[in-house]
C-alpha cells in the first residue's frame, strides 16, 4: 500500500483502526460468520438432546408430533423463506445504491417475520389450552405415553429459542431500517446490511431444521 | 488498497522508528477521569480492567481457600459446619475457574498485549470488546446476588439431579455464568477476526509471535465450547424453572446427559485456561533466553492440536458415570494423545534454552517453576487418564491436586510470568526485581508443600470435597494448610512491590529486556494508538541473532523528505493478502 492512501481518504463510516474500508467490511463479515459458528454450536445442544431423546423414546416423538399442525408449520416455512428472499434483496438494493428499495424490502422481511410470530403465537396459544405446557406444567392427557411432557419441552425450547432470535431479528431489522432513512448506508458502505441478513439467513436455515424433526416425523 | 497486479508481495518504503523513551503522553493520560475508563475502547485499558478484575476474584478465591484448609487443620469441626463448607468450596471453584482463569490471560493479558504484538492500532471490534467487558460484570453481579441470597453447594460442577433439587441459589448462578459465557465468546471473535485481518505489513503467518498463535487457537476454543455451556447452563434454569425433565431423573431425565454437555464445554475449557499460558512461556523463554525458539510451528501447531483433541476427551470424567466401556477406552486413548503436543512444547521450550545465554529475571523464574509444577501436573493427568488407575484414584485428593498443578501450577504462574513479563509495557514502571524473586521462591515452595501431601492422601483414599476425615490423614491436610498460608505471604509480599512499583517505581525503559518481540518497540508505556508509524516486519519474532534496527522499521512517510532518515525498500507480504 502506499503511505497517502491511508490518509487522503477517510470516509465519516470508516474507523479509525482500520486501514480502509475493505479491510473494515471484511473484519466484520468474518466476525459476523463466525458468530453464526457460535449459533450453530448453541442450538446444536438442543438438537442433541432432540436425538438422545429420540433415540430413548421413538414413539413417544411419532405419537407427540401428531399433535403439532405441519399445515401452519409448512405456511411458516415458506414465511421465512421468502423473508431470506427479501433480506438477500435488500442487500442488492444497498449495493445498487438504491435506498428506498432498501428500505422497502427491509419492511417486507419485518412484516414476514411479524407474520412467522403471529402464526406461532396461535400455535402455542392453542397447545397452552389444551394443557400442553413445557415441564410440570404439562396437563394434557390426550396422549398415552408417560414422558410426553419431555418431547413438548424440547419442542418449546426449541421453537422457543428459534423465536427469540427471530424477535431479535426484527429489532436488528427495525434498527436498519431508521439508520438507513437517515441515509447512512449507500453503496459504498451496507456492512450492517449485510451481516443483518447473514444472521437471518441463519435463523431461516434453523427453522428449516426444526419444521421437519418435530412437525414431520409421521 | 491491493493493487490489481500485486500478487504476493509488493514493494514499500521503510525508516527506523526508534521508540521514544519515557513518553510524556501515552495511553494511561491520553484520557482522564472515571467515565473515560468506564467507556473506554482502547484495548490496552480493556486489558486493565479486566486485570483489575481478576485480581479482586483471585484474592475472593484465595481467601475461600484459605478459610478450607484452615478448617481442615482438624479431623473434626472447628469453626464452619459442613453446609458453610460445601458452599465454600463451590464458591471457591467457581469464581477461580469462571471469573479468574477463563478471563486470566486472554481478557487481560491478551487484550493488551495481542493488537501490540500484530501491530495493530486495536482489536477489529473494540466496541465489542468493551460491551464483552460489561457483559462479564453483569454476569459477576448476578453470581455475588447468588451469593448473598442462598449461596450455592453444588461444586463449581451443578451435576444433577443434586444441582436441580438443593435449596440453594442454582438459579441465579447459573444464569450469571450462562452471561459470563457469552464475553468470552465476544472475546474470542474479535481476536480471531484480529488476527486474521489486522495484522501489520510484513507480519505473515509464519512470522506471528506464538503468544498470538495460543491466543488464536484458544479463541477457536472458546467459540466453539463456550456456546455449548450456554445451553446447558440454560437448559439447567428451565429444569430447575419450569420443570422441563431433560436433565432430572425424578421427571424422566438423565443426568449422565448433563455431564456429557457439561464436560463438552468444561474440558476444553481447561484448555481454554492452559493454551494462553504456554503462548506466555514461550514469549519469555525465548526472550531470556536471547535466541530463536526451537521448532516455531511444532509450538505453533500443537497449540492447534491441543485445540483440537481437547474437544474429543471429555468423557474421561464420566469413567465411573456408566458410560459404555468401549467409550471409556476410546475417551481414554485419546487423552493419552493430548499428551503428545503438551509434550512437544516442553521438549521444545527445553531446546530453545539449551545454550542459550538464560538470565534469570523474574519473568523467566515463573517460566522455570511453571515448566517444573506443569510437567507434574501433566503426568499425574495422564495418569488420572488411564482406566484402571482412574477407578481408585477417581473423586479423590489425587485429581484435586492434579487439577491444582495444571491450573495454579501451570496457568498462575505463567501468568504470573506473564504479567511481571509485560508490567513495564503496561505501566512504564519497573518493580523490585530483588522482592519478585524472593516471592516466586515463597509461592513455588509454598505450592509443592500445599499440594504434593494431597498426591499422598488422594492415592491413600481421601475423597474430595469432605469436611471432616479420619485421623490419620491428618499429618498430609495439616502440610498442605501451612503450604497454603506460605503461598499467601508470596502473594502478599506480591502486592506490596507490585503497588511501591505502581506508586514508586523507577521508570522503564521501552525495552527492559532487550526483546526482539514487536510489542517492545514502542514506548513504555505504549502511545494511545500503540504505535505512532505502521510498523513493518520483516524478521520472525525471535530473530535474535539480526541486530535490532530490523525490528523497528515502520512505513516512511514521503512528506518528510526534509528529514535525514535512511530510507530503505523491502519486500512485505501484505497482512492483507495473505492468500
Amino acid at each position: 500500500m502506499s503511505e497517502t492512501s491511508a490518509e487522503t481518504k477517510h470516509p465519516a463510516h470508516l474507523h479509525h483502526h482500520f486501514v480502509d474500508s475493505d479491510q473494515q467490511f471484511e473484519s466484520s463479515k468474518m466476525g459476523m460468520w463466525i458468530f453464526l459458528v457460535t449459533e450453530i454450536l448453541f442450538f446444536g445442544g438442543l438438537f442433541a438432546a432432540y436425538i438422545v431423546y429420540r433415540a430413548w423414546y421413538p414413539e413417544l416423538y411419532l405419537e407427540a408430533s401428531q399433535e403439532l399442525d405441519a399445515f401452519w408449520g409448512a405456511i411458516n416455512t415458506f414465511v421465512l423463506i421468502g423473508s431470506s428472499l427479501t433480506v438477500a434483496m435488500a442487500i442488492r438494493s444497498a449495493q445498487l445504491n438504491q435506498i428506498r428499495g432498501l428500505i422497502i424490502n427491509l419492511w417486507i422481511t419485518i412484516g414476514l417475520a411479524c407474520t412467522f410470530m403471529v402464526i406461532k403465537y396461535f400455535e402455542y396459544a392453542e397447545k397452552l389450552e389444551k394443557g400442553i405446557a413445557p415441564g410440570i406444567y404439562y396437563t394434557y392427557d390426550g396422549l398415552e405415553h408417560e414422558k410426553a411432557n419431555i418431547f413438548f419441552s424440547i419442542y418449546y425450547m426449541m421453537t422457543g429459542l428459534h423465536g427469540l432470535h427471530v424477535i431479535i431479528g426484527i429489532g436488528l431489522m427495525l434498527w436498519l431500517v431508521w439508520k438507513a432513512k437517515r441515509g447512512a448506508y449507500h453503496s459504498e458502505y451496507y456492512t450492517p446490511v449485510e451481516i443483518t441478513g447473514l444472521y437471518w439467513h441463519l435463523v431461516d436455515v434453523i427453522w428449516i431444521f426444526l419444521f421437519p424433526l418435530l412437525y414431520l416425523i409421521d | 488498497m491491493s493493487t490489481p497486479e500485486a500478487s504476493t508481495t509488493k514493494k514499500v518504503q521503510v525508516r527506523r522508528y526508534k521508540p521514544e523513551e519515557n513518553p510524556k503522553e501515552h495511553y494511561l493520560n491520553a484520557e482522564k477521569g472515571v467515565w473515560a475508563w468506564m467507556t473506554t475502547i482502547d484495548h490496552k485499558k480493556i486489558g486493565l480492567l479486566y486485570l483489575g478484575s481478576i485480581t479482586f476474584f483471585f484474592f475472593v478465591g484465595g481467601m475461600l481457600a484459605l478459610l478450607l484448609r484452615t478448617e481442615l487443620l482438624t479431623p473434626a469441626q472447628s469453626f464452619i459446619d459442613a453446609d458453610v463448607y460445601n458452599q465454600v468450596f463451590t464458591l471457591h471453584g467457581a469464581i477461580m475457574i469462571f471469573f479468574f482463569l477463563v478471563p486470566s490471560v486472554p481478557a487481560a493479558l491478551g487484550n493488551f498485549i495481542l493488537p501490540l504484538q500484530l501491530g495493530a492500532k486495536d482489536v477489529a471490534f473494540p466496541r465489542l470488546n468493551l460491551a464483552s467487558f460489561y457483559i462479564y460484570t453483569i454476569g459477576t453481579i448476578f453470581t455475588l446476588i447468588a451469593i448473598f441470597t442462598g449461596g450455592i453447594d453444588t461444586g463449581w460442577t451443578f451435576y444433577t439431579p443434586y444441582s436441580t433439587q438443593t435449596g440453594t441459589n442454582v438459579l441465579l448462578m447459573t444464569f450469571g455464568i450462562f452471561i459470563l459465557g457469552f464475553s468470552s465468546i465476544l472475546t474470542g471473535v474479535n481476536f480471531i477476526v484480529t488476527i486474521h485481518k489486522l495484522r501489520a505489513p510484513g507480519l505473515t503467518w509464519n512470522k506471528l509471535p506464538l503468544n498470538v498463535w495460543a491466543l488464536y487457537a484458544t479463541s477457536i476454543i472458546q467459540v466453539l465450547a463456550t456456546p455449548v455451556l450456554a445451553i446447558t447452563l440454560l437448559l439447567l434454569v428451565m429444569e430447575r424453572a419450569l420443570g422441563i425433565g431433560v436433565f432430572d431423573p425424578s421427571i424422566g431425565g438423565d443426568p449422565v446427559l448433563f455431564q456429557h454437555f457439561f464436560w463438552f464445554y468444561s474440558h476444553p475449557a481447561v484448555y481454554i485456561m492452559i493454551v494462553p499460558g504456554f503462548g506466555v512461556i514461550s514469549e519469555v523463554i525465548s526472550t531470556f533466553s536471547r535466541k530463536v525458539i526451537f521448532g516455531y510451528w511444532a509450538i505453533a501447531l500443537s497449540s492447534l492440536a491441543i485445540a483440537f483433541i481437547g474437544f474429543l476427551v471429555w468423557g474421561h470424567h464420566m469413567f465411573v458415570a456408566g458410560q459404555s466401556s468401549l467409550a471409556s477406552m476410546v475417551f481414554s486413548f485419546l487423552t493419552f494423545l493430548v499428551g503428545i503436543p503438551t509434550g512437544i512444547k516442553i521438549f521444545n521450550w527445553l531446546a530453545t534454552m539449551y545454550k542459550g545465554s538464560i538470565d534469570m529475571k523474574a519473568p523467566m523464574l515463573y517460566a522455570m517453576v511453571f515448566l517444573f509444577l506443569f510437567t507434574i501436573g501433566g503426568f499425574t493427568g495422564i495418569m488420572l487418564g488411564s482406566l484402571a488407575v482412574d477407578i481408585h484414584l477417581h473423586d479423590t485428593y489425587y485429581v484435586v491436586a492434579h487439577f491444582h498443578y495444571v491450573m495454579m501450577g501451570g496457568m498462575v504462574m505463567a501468568l504470573l510470568a506473564g504479567l511481571h513479563y509485560w508490567w513495564p509495557k503496561m505501566f512504564g514502571k519497573m518493580y523490585s526485581e530483588f522482592f519478585a524473586r524472593i516471592s516466586c521462591v515463597i509461592i513455588f515452595i509454598g505450592f509443592n508443600l500445599a499440594f504434593l501431601p494431597q498426591f499422598v492422601m488422594g492415592s491413600q483414599g481421601m475423597p474430595r470435597r469432605y469436611f471432616n476425615y479420619i485421623d490419620q490423614y491428618q499429618a498430609f491436610h495439616q502440610l498442605s494448610t501451612i503450604g497454603a498460608y506460605i503461598m499467601a505471604v508470596g502473594f502478599v509480599i506480591m502486592a506490596g512491590y507490585m503497588i511501591h512499583s505502581l506508586l514508586r517505581g523507577k521508570p522503564a525503559s521501552a525495552n527492559p529486556w532487550g526483546s526482539r518481540a514487536m510489542e517492545w518497540q514502542t514506548s513504555s508505556p505504549a502511545p494511545h494508538h500503540n504505535f505512532e508509524h505502521i510498523p513493518v516486519i520483516i524478521n520472525g519474532p525471535y530473530d535474535y541473532h539480526k541486530p535490532m534496527s530490523e525490528f523497528q522499521l515502520g512505513i516512511a512517510h514521503s512528506t518528510n523528505g526534509h528529514q535525514s532518515f535512511e530510507k530503505v525498500d523491502v519486500n512485505v507480504k501484505s497482512a492483507e493478502e495473505k492468500a
